[in-house]
């Protein structure tokens, strides 16, 4: 019988591809904007997930994303240190500063300041350049991007400088980094360095990164840094949360763009949706005429969900294909570099196309059962 | 499921087993009632409808538009329920099988032809015929392999590979009549067979199925409007306003297809 409703299926090739289409549109509508906000969700998190030395983020108690800076006393490094079960922990800078370069171009940069002894923080892939090399006086170092940005059309090379608040920088190594939510270049430099051409504030101190002693719980070290220094300590994971609930509930852009994603969820269900259980509809009068034939209920079923999976996994293969090849060909845009399709992504696309044709399936089985097999005498 | 070609191809010669030397009955109706919808939108399409076809024969139900021959055949063939009354296949009650023992005793006993002749349009001629041999279990070769035999006898056989879109219409009844032929089944149910088709296509039809449908031991049961072919039946049962008006048999060897049509 599966062979009668394979034929079923394909015989008509238009219609037949216009479900797989419809199908595969579907799964792209989701699979792509939901790719999409979730990338740009991560970008607010970037600058965390790009530090992976230490386990622990301690900042100011009011402090609700990374891109605020709620500055804490040089001295707040020494008390975290104090705290039992942290192994070190280290400065970071972090702010924003307005880079002039000499062909006269003006950008926003975000400056991160890292330990002058350690280098904890600094950027894990050089593009060119050596990271040691950031020990050097005025030393800087730019992230890709950014380097675009200030450089527009000319190539990667090293000994450029900058000018950050009349202190000249010289650029030492170009590297890579997860971009930022919001596009700016990243200057790294030293902790002395930053701090030093950064806009005067009473306090520089942005963020203490800790780590934890080998077998100590992480949850239990950062209620114990809390309960000592009254700040707050957090793993790297919560304050990427932290950081995208911040966006998510301050910005319109995640709300504006989570309606987008709920339309194209609802468009691609529609589209699915409806071709399959037209399909099915348009053949009610040839079920019945199957019924009559002697074909039970229960095979009547079987047929239709044996199409439905059928269309279900072309059409999701279509889809996959489809979305992987946008993000496949847009990773080199700098704009949209990071952007890709998480393997969570997928995942839920394919249970929302179940769901979806499993519904379609559903809604036209009920249709076929209740079929009185006399129609064929119709 | 699986079954073999012999398991439902009975020989189409077999006579029904009887206990008697009565002709075997193909169907017998008895005090059939039909209502359709409730209160004041009820409508009585079968007011008692108490009929027997012979088997080895061609009946012609015959009567007035509306006047329930298509309800009548539906209950006969077990597609609609009655509301009162018993239909007997060959001796075995309907209304006594279950919901699936209905549905199996119809694929295995019962074949259709259609006025709209409903073939899968995705089919082939061959595929088509082969459907009722598939729903049985035949496995798909075997199946189009006997059909392909049953469409040479009702002369499709050099357009096995043609699908419905690509056939005249009396060419696609003639494969409905194929596929409605080949597992044998013991009763055969026609709806208006011809009506769609012009008289020339619509004789070959009534010639084809006298020709190969009515067997000994095979009750062949027309539902017809058509005057002209009112002379291939060799009992014709006359119904108006839900009852069976009269039977009128003819003798043997007066029919169309051996006299001639008139
Ligand atoms: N499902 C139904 N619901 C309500 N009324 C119905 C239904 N099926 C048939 N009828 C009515 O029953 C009556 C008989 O219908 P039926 O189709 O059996 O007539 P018929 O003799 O086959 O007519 P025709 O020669 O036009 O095909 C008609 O008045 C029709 O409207
Ligand atoms: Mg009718």
């Amino acid at each position: 019988m599966n062979w009668i409703a394979w034929k079923m299926l394909t015989g008509d090739r238009t219609k037949y591809l216009g479900i797989v289409f419809g199908v595969a549109f579907g799964s792209v509508l989701i699979a792509h904007q939901t790719s999409i906000f979730v990338s740009l969700m991560k970008r607010t998190g970037s600058q965390i997930l790009d530090i992976t030395e230490p386990d622990i983020w301690v900042m100011d108690k009011e402090l609700q994303s990374v891109d605020e800076v709620r500055t804490l006393p040089e001295t707040d490094v020494y008390r975290v240190r104090g705290v039992p079960g942290v192994e070190w922990a280290v400065r970071l800078f972090k702010g924003q500063v307005t880079a002039r370069t000499p062909g006269g171009i003006y950008r926003q940069c975000i400056l991160m300041g890292l330990d002058d002894a350690t280098l904890i923080g600094a950027p894990r892939t050089m593009l060119l350049g050596t990271l040691a090399d950031l020990r050097r006086p005025d030393a800087l170092i730019v992230d890709a991007a950014g380097y675009s940005y200030l450089f527009p059309g000319e190539p990667l090379e090293l000994g450029k400088t900058i000018e950050i608040n009349d202190h000249r920088g010289v650029i030492v190594g170009v590297c890579e980094t997860s971009p930022p939510f919001i596009t700016f270049p990243i200057v790294f430099a030293r902790y002395s360095t930053a701090t030093l051409v950064a806009p005067k504030e009473r306090n520089t101190l942005g963020f203490v990164l800790a780590k934890a002693v080998p077998g100590q719980s992480i949850p239990e070290l950062c209620r114990r840094i809390e309960a000592t220094t009254e700040l707050k300590a957090m793993s790297q994971l919560e304050f990427v949360w932290l950081t995208v609930g911040y966006y998510i509930k301050t910005t319109g852009i995640p709300v504006n763009f989570g309606i987008t994603v709920m339309l194209g969820f609802v468009v691609g269900t529609a589209i699915a949706g409806q071709t399959f259980y037209l399909f099915t509809i348009e053949n009610l009068k040839q079920f019945g005429n199957l019924k009559a034939m002697g074909v039970s209920n229960g095979r009547i079923v079987g047929m239709i969900l044996f199409q439905g999976a059928i269309v279900g996994v072309i059409g999701f293969g279509i889809g996959m294909g489809l979305s992987a090849a946008f993000f496949e060909g847009t990773k080199d845009i700098v704009h949209l570099k990071g952007f890709a399709m998480p393997w969570q992504v997928m995942a839920m696309t394919a249970v929302t196309v179940i769901i979806i044709v499993g519904l379609a399936s559903l809604l036209s089985i009920r249709k076929v059962l209740v079929l009185e097999p006399a129609v064929v005498f119709k | 499921m699986t079954a073999t070609l012999d398991d439902v191809s009975r020989p189409i010669t077999q006579p029904a087993a009887t206990a008697s030397d009565a002709p075997p009955l193909a169907v017998v109706c008895r005090g059939v009632t039909k209502e359709f919808g409730s209160g004041d939108a009820k409508v009585q399409v079968l007011l008692g409808v108490d009929v027997d076809i012979p088997a080895g024969e061609m009946a012609l139900l015959v009567g007035p538009s509306g006047c329930g021959k298509t309800t009548l055949i539906s209950i006969i063939c077990g597609l609609l329920t009655p509301t009162a009354g018993t239909v007997a296949l060959f001796g075995v009650e309907q209304q006594k099988l279950t919901g699936r023992q209905l549905v199996d005793f119809r694929g295995k006993n019962v074949g259709f032809v259609f006025q709209q002749y409903n073939l899968l349009p995705a089919l082939t001629a061959a595929e088509n015929a082969a459907v009722p041999l598939i729903i049985q279990g035949v496995p798909r070769k075997q199946a189009v392999a006997r059909a392909t035999e049953v469409l040479d006898q009702v002369g499709m056989g050099h357009r096995a590979n043609s699908r419905p879109a690509q056939l005249s219409g009396g060419q696609q009844q003639r494969v409905a009549i194929a596929r409605a032929l080949v597992h044998s089944p013991r009763l055969l149910v026609c709806d208006e067979p011809t009506a769609a088709l012009d008289a020339q296509s619509g004789q070959t039809v009534m010639e084809l199925l006298r020709e190969t449908a009515v067997q000994p031991g095979r009750g062949v049961l027309i539902v017809t409007h058509d005057h002209r072919v009112f002379a291939y039946g060799d009992r014709i049962v006359r119904m108006s306003d839900g009852r069976i008006e009269s039977v009128e048999t003819k003798a043997a060897g007066t029919h169309a297809a051996e006299g001639g049509a008139h």
